[in-house]
């Protein structure tokens, strides 16, 4: 254990449906602001579901007219992030060698915007007329390749998808090719723009969408009783990885330690949570295992709870499956009540979170948690941020329609 | 529409799709190596240039077009009516 790289968070970047940047974020988190609004686009008439978390900062003020007319919204999405990042990070000044230098950025659907809109031109215009940046701007490795290609990253780009866990899935997998000495910095998270009817139409389909009446914003409530589904969001969040030894050359400004990874699938259903959270479980013990950390260790989870019915309740069993009584110790939050659930990029996000909740040892509390519901036994952050002690850790859960599960761990880098 | 206009419509093209300020696109400069337009970007100006002017440009020409006077000339031959 002692022996093996230490990996370091040292750049943060997000852009989101309640802020552009990552400290506006994190503000509106303190203060459980939710970017949940009615859609403001003609074609939401007549939806099923008419809300969202859309950006709150459209990504065309952020980035030039050219660069972003052969971006998918996804693509631009994680530029921005990535920028944020890597600027956060001060690694602006050829601090890095390309060579050693591997993205990871995922998505949960990829460009699908794209694909939507220019199979509408096929259509009423013909072959002739699709254009030609249609199959970069669509594949799901697209996110990824921009960010490469802006870092100039050569030691390898990547893009996990697994649904809802895509995002903290590309974080594990930059841990292990750090560990694995393939790169000295690894720039990963997630990113989604799937804003559009279809895809809202066939998650209303599932019934996997909040069809609450009334305020938005009151819509994503994870664990309380009044909950029906998630709000779909979108967004992008970024971390900079580096390995210990690089980090520490380069007198970098450290945020955390991403101290293990766990990762595991249900092998159960294609979209149900498997009900007693085994699978969640494993993922959990894995990862603090991975981290050298005993339950009694964790301070704070931040929950992939997406105020779904049935899944807050499997991850409330699987957070005491795998804890055990020391869960009673534990602070638990659910983010996504105030930026909506952003599918691929949710658990880059969340990680973000995480890292800041330890960076700044608080906790953002749960919105509309106003009826906590009896089958969540977990002491969930309420009404107001609640306090970390120094040197915590903390748990990042996240899980996908494929069963699969991440929990990821971070510890406060002393 | 004469060479001038032509050249002139076909600036702006190149200026939304590309961002090369129009006035940077003179007829001795080639696309690639000059103006930094990639093989993708010329497919969309070829496209936007064929509804602009009213003409058809074949993949087989499209790729003898390495200068802007090159396209300047195969639109203005291609019997512009607009």
């Amino acid at each position: 254990m002692s022996d093996r790289t230490r990996v370091l968070v040292t750049g943060l970047g997000a852009t989101t449906p309640v802020g552009g940047d990552v400290a506006s974020t994190w503000d509106a988190l303190l203060a459980a602001r939710s970017g949940v609004r009615r859609l403001p686009y003609d074609w939401a008439d007549g939806l099923p579901v008419q809300i969202g978390a859309p950006v709150a900062v459209e990504p065309l003020e952020v980035l030039d007219r050219v660069e972003a007319r052969t971006l998918d919204r996804a693509q631009q999405l994680a530029l921005v992030a990535a920028r944020e990042a890597w600027r956060d990070a001060g690694c602006g000044e050829a601090s890095v060698e390309p060579e050693r230098l591997a993205v990871v950025v995922a998505t949960g659907i990829g460009g699908v915007l794209t694909l939507l809109d220019q199979y509408d031109v096929l259509r009423e215009r013909g072959a002739r007329r699709v254009s030609p940046h249609t199959v970069p701007m669509l594949m799901p490795n697209g996110p990824a390749a921009t960010v490469g290609l802006e870092l100039t990253a050569r030691a390898g780009v990547h893009a996990p998808v697994s649904a809802c866990a895509s995002g903290a899935e590309a974080i594990a997998l930059a841990l292990d090719l750090l560990r694995a000495g393939r790169a000295d910095v690894v720039v990963a998270g997630g990113t989604e723009a799937a804003i559009h009817p279809l895809p809202i139409a066939g998650f209303a389909a599932m019934r996997a969408l909040s069809t609450r009446d009334g305020d938005p914003q009151e819509a994503s409530r994870p664990y309380d009783k009044g909950r029906d589904g998630f709000v779909l969001g979108e967004g992008a969040a970024v971390v900079v990885l580096e390995t210990e030894e690089h980090a520490r050359a380069r007198g970098a400004r450290v945020y955390a330690e991403l101290a293990g990874a766990g990762m595991s699938a249900d092998a159960y259903h294609v979209a149900a949570p498997e009900p007693t959270g085994a699978g969640a479980a494993r993922a959990l013990s894995l990862a603090m295992r991975d981290a050298g950390l005993a339950p009694t260790d964790v301070a704070h989870v931040n929950a992939h709870a997406t105020s779904t019915p049935l899944g807050d309740v499997a991850e409330a069993s699987a957070l005491r499956k795998a804890l055990g009584d020391a869960v009673d110790r534990v602070c638990v939050t659910a983010t996504k009540s105030c930026t909506g659930h952003l599918l691929g990029a949710a658990g880059a996000l969340e990680a973000v979170v995480t890292v800041l909740s330890l960076h700044n040892r608080q906790v953002p509390a749960t919105r509309n948690l106003d009826d906590p519901d009896d089958e969540v036994a977990l002491d969930v952050v309420r009404m107001s941020p609640r306090p970390l002690p120094p040197g915590a850790a903390a748990l990042s859960n996240s899980f996908g329609f494929g069963g699969h599960n991440v929990t990821l761990a971070f510890r406060e880098f002393a | 529409m004469s060479q001038q206009e032509i050249l002139a419509e076909l600036a702006q093209i190149v200026n939304e799709i590309a961002g090369v300020p129009a006035a940077d696109v003179t007829p001795e400069k080639t696309f690639l190596d000059d103006l930094d337009v990639d093989s993708l970007s010329m497919v969309e100006i070829a496209t936007a240039a064929e509804d602009k002017f009213g003409i058809r440009i074949p993949d087989d020409d499209l790729k003898d077009l390495k200068t802007v006077g090159d396209a300047v000339a195969y639109i203005e031959k291609a019997g512009v009516s607009v």
